[in-house]
């Protein structure tokens, strides 16, 4: 199952300068691990050593933040378009 | 000479140390960058006489600002009233009360000039010619307002549907305003695109971690002003949440460079119902922060949907035993009258929700009637006039005659 998933410029080093690129997994958790296959390094910028998710990174399942779905246990689907993104400071 | 106090910016997520650059996000996890001090040399260099022996403005606490040099910017800005409100304290029902008024900040009339000024100043030491911000209004009239004094170049990027007065104290400066049609969050992300693109200084974008720590005096001028006391408990509202954390960030270090003896206080936070995402959080007793996707409130001011300093917010909140409330429309028109009323001081919108909900906090018993109360009043009423449109009644209207006079009286 090849799911898109859109790469902030942050991170894009990582990922031969690709802003959107395809990984596999049934849920958020796997998916990261799948990008950490392919593009290494790229997982410890988006979790902790104790595997949350960073404070300041959100990432989006079809425009929902998985922090008010089930996290890194977000189910995913074929059809599901996946963000990563910043959080961005202000104000 | 350099100056040695101020060393660094520091990762608030994982400590990772970068230079004094226009940077504000760490590059490894995204954390917010922060000013990071040698307060052992603090420590040494500073003293209440030294401090009181200086000009009657906010950079009297000099050391703890994250500038090299001397301040070119803002110079006059601060040392505001700290008002013993004894009306008011009547009014709630409390023993001791005090409106620290930045209503009448100088030169814009609300605490943003602290913040611009520091902004500022570190914008010029970092060679900018051209300033810029996001900004729901209070801040892009000050860095209008100092970048015209200063010689500097500035564009303020702002909802387009603000307060007429908000959108006019900018326009008058002759800087460059750009309503966009969204709200504060989308100004916000477009203003970080512009600022990676353009280079400019955007003071709460890519000059964050220096203009953040403007906020700071207003703690420390609390503290000098209540004879270098910390008060037990301070109401500040929130829009991103950053006010409140610096107040504690002051609070803080002025024990730890030895300006005031250690204290228990209360940090409690301020928002307005129609977009309370920070006092929600805190309510529900998590530091998760879910985004209002579209702010609804006459405090406009406040309207930041997704606050960037929730998370530290509530935290501090919860570390000092404090709490939060937020305030309905009509409740804040009620304290903006309140407050004129009593104390004779006419705030905005923003400084109505800080009333109201320190009026909440007392009733529900989170703040003690029996201890010392400092309230934060952050903008001037004359801004958001449009708020009390059918809230006062209109003037009478009679001829020049003395026997009209005297009927009118006699009602």
């Amino acid at each position: 199952m090849a799911i898109e998933v859109s790469i902030p410029t942050p991170l894009r080093g990582l990922t031969g300068n690709q802003d959107t690129v395809s990984a596999g997994g049934a849920d958020i958790g796997a998916l990261i691990d799948d990008l950490e296959k392919n593009y290494p390094g790229i997982k410890a910028r988006l979790v902790d050593e104790a595997g949350n998710l960073r404070r300041f990174v959100n990432i989006y399942v079809n425009g929902e933040d998985v922090r008010f779905l089930q996290d890194k246990a977000t189910k995913l689907s074929a059809d599901d378009e996946v963000s990563i993104v910043p959080a961005i400071a202000g104000g | 000479m350099s100056e040695p106090f101020f060393s660094q910016l520091k990762c608030r997520e994982c400590g990772a140390l970068y230079p004094k650059k226009a940077i504000h996000v760490c590059e490894y996890d995204f954390g917010p960058l922060e000013a990071d001090y040698d307060y052992g040399k603090i420590r040494a260099a500073i003293s209440r006489g030294k401090i009181q022996s200086r000009p009657l403005t906010m950079w009297r606490y000099r050391e703890l600002l994250p500038i090299d040099g001397e301040p070119t910017v803002g110079l006059k800005v601060g040392f505001t009233p700290l008002v013993k409100a004894d009306r008011l304290a009547e009014a709630l029902g409390v023993s001791e009360l005090y409106v620290k008024n930045d209503a009448v900040n100088y030169p814009t009339l609300s605490f943003k000039d602290r913040v611009v000024a520091v902004a500022l100043s570190r914008a010029r030491e970092l060679g900018f010619k051209i300033v810029a911000c996001a900004s729901t209004g209070n801040l892009a009239n000050s860095v209008a307002a100092n970048a015209a004094a200063a010689g500097l170049e500035s564009y303020v990027l702002i909802p387009y549907d603000l307060e007429r007065s908000k959108v006019l104290n900018s326009l008058v400066y002759g800087t460059r305003v750009i309503g966009i049609e969204g709200a504060y969050d989308q100004v916000n992300r477009l203003c970080s695109e512009i600022a990676g693109k353009h280079g400019w200084g955007f003071v709460n974008v890519n000059l964050r971690p220096y203009y953040a720590e403007g906020s700071k005096t207003m703690g420390f001028e609390i503290i000098e002003q209540l004879g270098w006391e910390i008060p037990a408990h301070t109401v500040i509202p929130m829009a991103s949440g950053s006010l409140l954390t610096k107040i504690n960030k002051a609070y803080r270090e002025a024990v730890k460079v030895g300006l005031v003896s250690e204290s228990k206080f209360g940090i409690y936070g301020a928002q307005a119902a129609g977009c309370n995402p920070i006092a929600a959080a805190q309510k529900a007793g998590t530091d998760l922060i879910r985004p209002v996707p579209k702010p609804d409130t006459i405090a406009k001011s406040l309207a930041i949907g997704t606050p960037a300093d929730g998370y530290y917010a509530v935290n501090v909140m919860r570390n000092t035993g404090g709490a939060a409330e937020d305030a309905t429309d009509s409740e804040i028109i009620d304290a903006i009258k309140l407050l004129a009323e009593t104390e004779g001081i006419f705030t905005e919108t923003a400084g109505g929700v800080t009333l109201a909900c320190a009026q909440k906090l007392i009733v529900s018993g989170k703040i003690p009637r029996d201890e010392r109360i400092v309230i934060c009043i952050t903008g001037n009423g004359l801004k958001t006039a449009e708020a009390l449109d059918g809230h006062l009644p209109p003037p009478a209207r009679i001829k020049p005659s003395l026997r009209e006079f005297d009927a009118l009286i006699a009602k």
